[in-house]
């Protein structure tokens, strides 16, 4: 069936135009970060002088040392934390098929429709009890809880998927449980580790309202709850807040751009159950 | 990618009893061995059950109480749940996230679909690039969408001058402070935010579609509405109802975009139960009502999905 150049022109420009809406607002904030501090920012301007000091008047300004450290410590310990137990947890279910592993899983699967605000307040309140408010031991298994569900649905539906011979053949050869999940399922389920490991990372970089409430130290914020409150102190001064979401998003766009695939079937594949 | 589709869970559960039958693989040596499996799951399921499970119980039992978090908590019966459904603060705040649904949901996956319509089976060249740019928003801080539509919403932002270079000069305002449009202005960003997550799922769901169906129907004389309509829309069965499921929840459960957009404001024109849930909570010490609005908002939660799912299921 061939396509007359006329309507192929059209679809592309439907796909520029959409390009567009989803870019211009990127462009806005690169803009209005190199505008001069405290300057006014009309639309999309391009600057008579560029001021790259902003980036570090907002690193300085709203405490990105510690923030960024915050948040790359947390998602450092979150990623592999959650990443082993999730594994674990789903190779028992879906490979081991232990007891009750019927009613277990679907329990696991059945968080991926819960709030975090449905957590978050009793969260507070239990973590006080035992002093793991402010504390990065509570942030981190808080955030491991949470991304749970997704994390054993998606090894789940992976380890399923793989050919229960393979398993069998070495079982017989008389492999431990656990050496059968390192020696025999580990080195194919790279693909869906890395996948659920960039979702992780993001999910934690990208987490508010759970560090909002669970971390009121300033100094243990991570970056978007830092810059949370960045905003009520510089609200008007768009070019060092442009600055700051730069800074903030910056880590999540390389790694979107290097793992864009994994990105892509882990939020659509992942999904589709 | 097609191997990490969850089609395959149903095959290998026939799989189990098969195994444990197995001649080499007698019963009485698997039993233990099964059990000791469990200890894999442990790790899991402590750290899910008190950092998840628990505040849920906790949460739920609170929403009978009246706490301010310091003295003993008071017996209140059902009083936090009378109150949402009486107070209009309240109520009208998950009045506000069904509206949000229309924005997060039912626009982006129209957008979706009329996309898919325009493009499958006729766009070859660039649609990586394409892909990558529309995915964009989905994998960003909703904080930092917040601010950057803060300002291109604001008086001299993006918004005003586009509209202004296109001749409307005379609607232009700070869309986010302005009473009657504020929440259709905060949904939009939903709308931008959550399109390119449809537009996505959809093409590549489109794309396992077998050419010859469409060939079949060309042949039989099947516009391209009517191929649309009879073979398209049928076969993106499951990816329409996951679209609108994560989308639905993000709208319904929306906090981060409106605490950095309006908090609410103006005159609580944007409120959303998490944020409520946050101010009951943190602000003005009523843990009991946060937490029964919190159970409410679950609640519709669970019950919007159930019927999303319900409509989209397979019919015999």
């Amino acid at each position: 069936m061939k396509t007359p150049i006329v309507s192929t022109t059209l679809r592309y420009a439907v796909l520029v135009a959409m390009t567009l809406i989803v870019i211009v607002p990127f462009v806005g904030i690169v803009l209005a970060a190199l505008h001069p501090a405290d300057g006014q920012v009309t639309g999309l301007a391009i600057p008579s002088q560029l001021s790259w000091e902003n980036f570090v008047l907002a690193w300085d300004g709203a405490n990105f040392d510690r923030l960024v450290g915050s948040s790359v410590l947390i998602a450092v310990c979150v990623v592999p934390l959650a990443l082993v137990l999730a594994t674990l947890a789903a190779y028992a279910l879906a490979v081991l098929k232990v007891p009750g592993s019927r009613f277990i899983t679907p329990a696991f699967v059945f968080g991926l429709t819960l709030p975090v605000e449905l957590v978050v307040v009793a969260l507070y309140f239990n973590l006080r009890g035992v002093g793991l408010l402010d504390s990065y031991v509570g942030i981190i298994l808080a955030e491991a809880a949470l991304f749970m569900p997704f994390g054993i649905y998606w090894m789940h539906a992976h380890f399923s998927s793989v050919p229960m011979e393979l398993v069998e053949a070495s079982r017989i050869d008389g492999a431990r449980d656990l050496i059968v999940l390192a020696r025999v399922l580990l080195p194919i389920s790279w693909p869906a580790i890395t996948t659920l490991a960039v979702l992780y990372f993001m999910w934690s970089w990208n987490q508010f309202l759970l560090v909002l409430v669970l971390m009121q130290d300033p100094n243990k914020r991570t970056a978007p709850a830092g810059l949370g409150y960045f905003v009520g102190q510089y609200s008007t001064n768009i070019p060092l807040l442009s600055a700051a979401s730069i800074i903030v998003i910056a880590p999540i766009v390389i790694m979107y751009l290097i793992f864009q695939r994994s990105f892509v079937s882990g939020l659509t594949q992942g999904a589709v159950k | 990618m097609a191997d990490l589709s969850v089609a395959t869970v149903a095959p290998s559960e026939a799989h189990a009893s098969g195994g444990a039958a197995a001649p080499r693989a007698p019963r009485p040596r698997r039993r233990p061995r099964r059990f000791v499996g469990l200890l894999y799951v442990l790790p899991a399921a402590a750290v899910y059950f008190y950092f998840a499970i628990w505040p849920t119980l906790t949460t739920v039992g609170l929403s009978f109480m009246t706490w301010d978090g310091i003295v003993p908590a008071r017996w209140a019966g059902l009083d936090n749940y009378t109150r949402i459904f009486t107070d209009t603060t309240l109520l009208n705040a998950i009045v506000h996230s069904l509206v949000l649904i229309v924005f997060f949901a039912v626009i982006p996956v129209i957008v979706g679909l009329m996309l898919t319509a325009l493009l499958t089976q006729k766009i070859r060249h660039g649609m990586t690039f394409f892909r990558v740019v529309f995915f964009l928003p989905q994998v960003l801080p909703l904080v930092v969408v917040g601010i950057t539509w803060r300002w291109l919403y604001s008086e001299n932002g993006v918004v005003n001058q586009f509209l202004s270079t296109i001749g409307l000069g005379d609607i232009t305002r700070a869309w986010l402070g302005d009473y009657d449009l504020a929440l259709i202005a905060l949904g939009l960003i939903g709308t931008w935010t959550m399109s390119g997550l449809c537009m996505v799922l959809f093409l590549s769901g489109a794309q396992k579609i077998d050419p010859q169906y469409y060939e079949a129907a060309t042949l039989d004389g099947a516009g391209a509405f009517r191929q649309f309509i009879s073979i398209t829309l049928p076969e993106l069965r499951k990816e329409i109802t996951i679209a609108a499921v994560i989308t639905t929840i993000a709208a319904l459960a929306s906090f981060d975009l409106v605490f950095v957009t309006t908090n609410g404001g103006p005159a609580n024109q944007t409120t959303v139960p998490g944020l409520l849930v946050y101010r009951l909570a943190f602000n003005e010490g009523n843990i009991g009502g946060a937490s029964a609005l919190a159970v409410t908002l679950s609640v519709i939660v669970i019950g919007i999905v159930t019927l999303i799912r319900y409509i989209a299921r397979e019919k015999p």
